[in-house]
């Protein structure tokens, strides 16, 4: 038996062997992509540009924060030619540490200025929004008021959800305490837990919480109550948009940068050339109902359009202090 | 003049050891320090100030002895679920014995995120539970999360180890002590206070073992809301991606853990373990029969088998029935299935040898060089999986591109980080064997290499496979450094769960997850039951 073992290990030992050499210096050229963004949602886009352009495309899928400290610590022998983020805060923590190289103005001014980096080094591919979902039966949209802020009235006691643990949560956080100040925040957060918010571990339950009439509104992103919707018709959640240029219309964006230690730089730029493609961008936003960023590209019929939104006036680089938002939610004792 | 046992033991200590294991352990640890040095490199860029401010951060040494407290509440509770557990699936009749011999290690494998859900859906606010209570008039479960609810669910999870090393070492015991309890008093009571003292070596080591895993959970420990001392680590590396601040809360979690390793080797002490009498081969002991206690052995093994295995499976069950299963899903998990085989088999069989001569060394000459060497292989399991993936990163990407990223570091990865299982294992079964009976087969010729390979070895196949198992499980779900430094697009079941899960694509996420513990389960059983003692 210890032979047939020992046997079966040689085996393997010599199938790892073989396999582990590095690849054959082929004349086709290739990129490697860190990911944050999952195989499942975005796994068959790499599979259409290496088809499309034959070039030979390796990802690498993780956690957005540490596939970003590992892109810093493995320093200039970094394999990675672009970093592909969930979130704005991780590109803005990346491009302080002054890892990106600057894109060229050509490639990403398809891009509204808001939804990318102020000094170029990275640009938003899809955006989504942050909403109240509600239950239509149990509240009527005109009695929200018209900021966020003002959920802290009385009559919204008992009403309402959010999840603090969830990273979106966490990043409009940082967002309001940039625009209305540490101690707002704090205070709306108080005012908040003193009606009795109730907390999800996240927000796929905040939106089942709420067409089942536990809730009647909750804080989220869009595309939970519509990605929902379409698995169960009966769903009742609805999106509502706050507007208005209040932090409560906050859009986020997944986004990518080009890194500078990177060997690979021209095909790395038509990568990004291909995500910001009308055609991709439809893709995103027929799929999984984010908002594409490209202008010109109309989002999904089923969301009301990007330009009607009116987000935050907000550097979204600046997301990056996710320290400040976690430390405030642990005191509260929300996390 | 024929000279003591006691004289004989002490000349042996005496010895220096085979230079040959000297510079193998020496090598072995080296490789276990890495994770230190990049801590060390890394935390001292923050100063001196830098470093006495995180150390004197209220908020930090708040969490620091709310996770010592959760240590000691589940190292204690799940020493007394296995030591009891470990001696009725090796030493009694119980029915279904081989079952529950597998069943009962088996919760090892279970990602303690899984886990962490599966009990939030049963008993959190919204629950299962509670929905089947609510016609009784149940509102609300006792609260499952914050302390008490990370309590339950690491304890069941992590129980397997000091049952795995307590089971390795009640198999290597001297049957001739528990038949002379036996003759001398034949109630099963008296085989047990015999049994007990022999066990303390295997339950310190397990326990230490569960008090490591606990300092470095970070998956249950978030989902059931416990602020534990990783959460201070994660958030410093979520936000700015602060490795300084990190690196020396890192530190702090190593020099909390090596106070527990040392305080571990001292609780062994100078007392002998190894059997007296002469008999160099093994016999079996003879099994105690349980009489009535038969029933409510099976009882308690099926309870605990309920929360332990049952839950998790039952969430996973619903998983597979909420999503639409089709044959694509089943055939797309072949290769990360065949991925976490190899990587954890390889894994294993390195981080077991490389186990060898270090516990070798603490067992039979301990010495200064033992213990560095051995606290400097704990440092592994007491640190979260991102920081010493992060430290191989470091180091594999700048000095050795060549195998960076490779299986070869996946392989170092989990060496690094399960050598302290491996070490475990082994230890409790290496002391069970006596110096005489390898001083023996050295008078007769053998060299001292040749003895440990010849005599020792087979004798503490016990410690082996209990080494073994702890590595494989361990290995088959671990998923951050999986996630960094396995070679680009290597996925296994561990990774291909958390990814599903993310995605709350719960279908995929079963088929992994079911995927995840049957793969286990098969190498396990065939460990652990095709292992029995020789007749």
């Amino acid at each position: 038996m210890r032979r047939v073992v020992a046997a079966g290990l040689l085996a393997l030992m010599a199938l790892g062997a073989c396999s582990s050499q590095p690849p054959q210096e082929a004349e086709e050229e290739s990129i490697v992509v860190y990911s944050g963004r999952s195989e499942e949602l975005v796994g068959d886009i790499f599979d259409e540009f290496e088809k499309t352009t034959g070039i030979d495309t390796k990802v690498k899928y993780g956690g957005t924060s540490e596939l970003a400290a590992q892109i810093l610590e493995e320093g200039e022998n970094s394999p990675a030619d672009l970093f592909f983020s969930q979130d704005a805060g991780s590109l803005g923590a990346v491009q302080d540490e002054d890892a990106f190289v600057e894109l060229p103005e050509e490639l990403i001014s398809v891009v509204p200025e808001r939804f990318r980096s102020k000094t170029g080094r990275w640009v938003g591919v899809t955006g989504r929004s942050r909403v109240v979902v509600y239950n239509p039966d149990e509240v009527r949209p005109e009695e929200f008021p018209a900021s966020i802020m003002d959920f802290t009235d009385e009559k919204w006691r008992d009403r309402l959800g959010w999840s603090p643990a969830n990273a979106s949560f966490q990043s409009f956080i940082t967002a309001m305490r940039q625009i209305e100040g540490e101690d707002e925040t704090r205070q709306w957060l108080e005012d908040m837990i003193d009606l009795d918010i109730e907390s999800y571990p996240n927000n796929v339950t905040i939106v089942e919480a709420v067409s089942a009439g536990e809730i009647e509104a909750g804080l989220v992103n869009h595309y939970y109550a519509l990605e929902l919707g379409r698995e169960n018709p009966d769903l009742k959640s609805v999106n509502h948009f706050i507007g208005g240029g209040d932090v409560g219309a906050l859009v986020n964006v997944a986004g990518i940068g080009i890194l500078k230690t990177s060997t690979n730089q021209e095909p790395a730029r038509r990568f990004i050339e291909f995500l910001l493609s009308k055609q991709i961008q439809e893709q995103f936003t027929s799929r999984t109902f984010e908002y594409p960023l490209t202008e010109g590209v109309a989002a999904n019929e089923k969301l009301t359009q990007l330009d009607q939104l009116d987000p935050p006036n907000i550097d979204l680089s600046n997301l990056d202090d996710l320290q400040g938002t976690l430390e405030l939610l642990e005191d509260l004792e929300l996390l | 003049m024929k000279r003591s046992s006691d004289e004989r033991e002490a000349a042996l200590k005496k010895r220096r050891p085979p230079r040959l294991l000297s510079a193998m352990g020496a090598l072995v640890g080296a490789g276990m320090l890495i994770p230190v040095a990049y801590l060390i490199i890394r935390g001292s860029q923050a100063g001196v100030s830098g470093v006495a401010e995180v150390v004197a951060d209220a908020r930090t040494m708040r969490l620091l002895g709310r996770t010592i407290l959760l240590a000691v509440a589940v190292t204690t509770a799940s020493v007394i679920i296995a030591a009891p557990l470990a001696w009725l699936t090796v030493r009694t009749d119980l029915p279904w014995r081989g079952f529950w011999t597998v069943a009962t290690a088996l919760p090892l494998v279970i990602p303690s995120y899984v886990a962490g859900f599966a009990f939030i859906a049963f008993f959190g606010p919204r629950g299962q539970v509670q929905q089947w209570l609510e016609p009784l008039g149940v509102e609300r479960l006792p609260e499952i999360y914050g302390f008490w609810g990370a309590w339950l669910v690491l304890t069941l999870f992590t129980y397997p180890y000091v049952l795995l090393t307590v089971r390795a070492a009640i198999r290597g015991l001297d049957p001739s002590l528990e038949e002379a309890a036996a003759t001398l008093d034949g109630r099963r009571i008296a085989q047990l206070r015999v049994l007990v003292p022999h066990l303390k070596p295997a339950i310190a080591s397990g326990g230490l073992l569960v008090a490591l895993y606990t300092f470095h959970d970070f998956g249950a420990v978030s989902l059931l809301r416990f602020d534990a001392f990783t959460n201070a680590i994660f958030v410093q590396y979520r936000s700015s991606l602060n490795r300084t601040n990190a690196a020396i809360l890192s530190l702090i979690l190593i020099a909390v853990t090596t106070s527990l390793v040392v305080l571990e080797g001292m609780s062994r002490g100078k007392a002998k373990y190894h059997r007296l009498s002469s008999t160099g081969g093994r016999r079996a002991a003879v099994s105690v029969r349980l009489g009535i206690w038969r029933w409510p052995a099976v009882g308690a093994c099926m309870v605990l088998g309920i929360f332990s295995l049952m839950i998790p499976f039952a969430a996973i069950g619903y998983w597979l029935y909420r999503a639409a299963i089709s044959s694509d899903l089943i055939s797309i998990a072949a290769l990360p299935a065949w991925r976490s085989i190899e990587a954890s088999a390889l894994g294993t069989a390195f981080c077991v040898l490389a186990a060898i001569p270090v516990a070798m060394l603490v067992a039979r000459y301990p010495g200064p060089l033992a213990k560095v060497i051995e606290a400097g292989a704990f440092v592994g399991h007491a640190l979260p999986g991102v920081t010493v993936a992060l430290s191989l990163v470091f180091f594999g990407a700048r000095y050795v591109p060549i195998f960076y990223q490779t299986r070869w570091m996946l392989v170092f990865a989990y060496t690094v980080l399960f050598m302290p299982l491996a070490i475990g294992g082994l230890r409790a079964s290496l002391i069970q064997v006596s110096p005489q009976v390898e001083e023996a087969a050295q008078m007769l010729g053998s060299s001292r290499m040749g003895v440990l390979r010849r005599v020792t070895l087979p004798m503490i196949r016990p410690g082996i496979t209990a080494a073994g198992s702890l590595v494989f499980l361990s290995a088959m779900k671990e998923l951050p450094a999986t996630l960094m430094v396995a070679p680009i697009g290597y996925s296994t079941l561990a990774t291909r769960v958390w990814s599903a899960t993310n995605e709350v694509l719960y279908g995929p996420a079963a088929i992994y997850a079911a995927g995840l513990v049957m793969m286990a389960s098969v190498p396990l059983g065939i460990l652990l039951l095709r292992d029995r003692p020789i007749h």
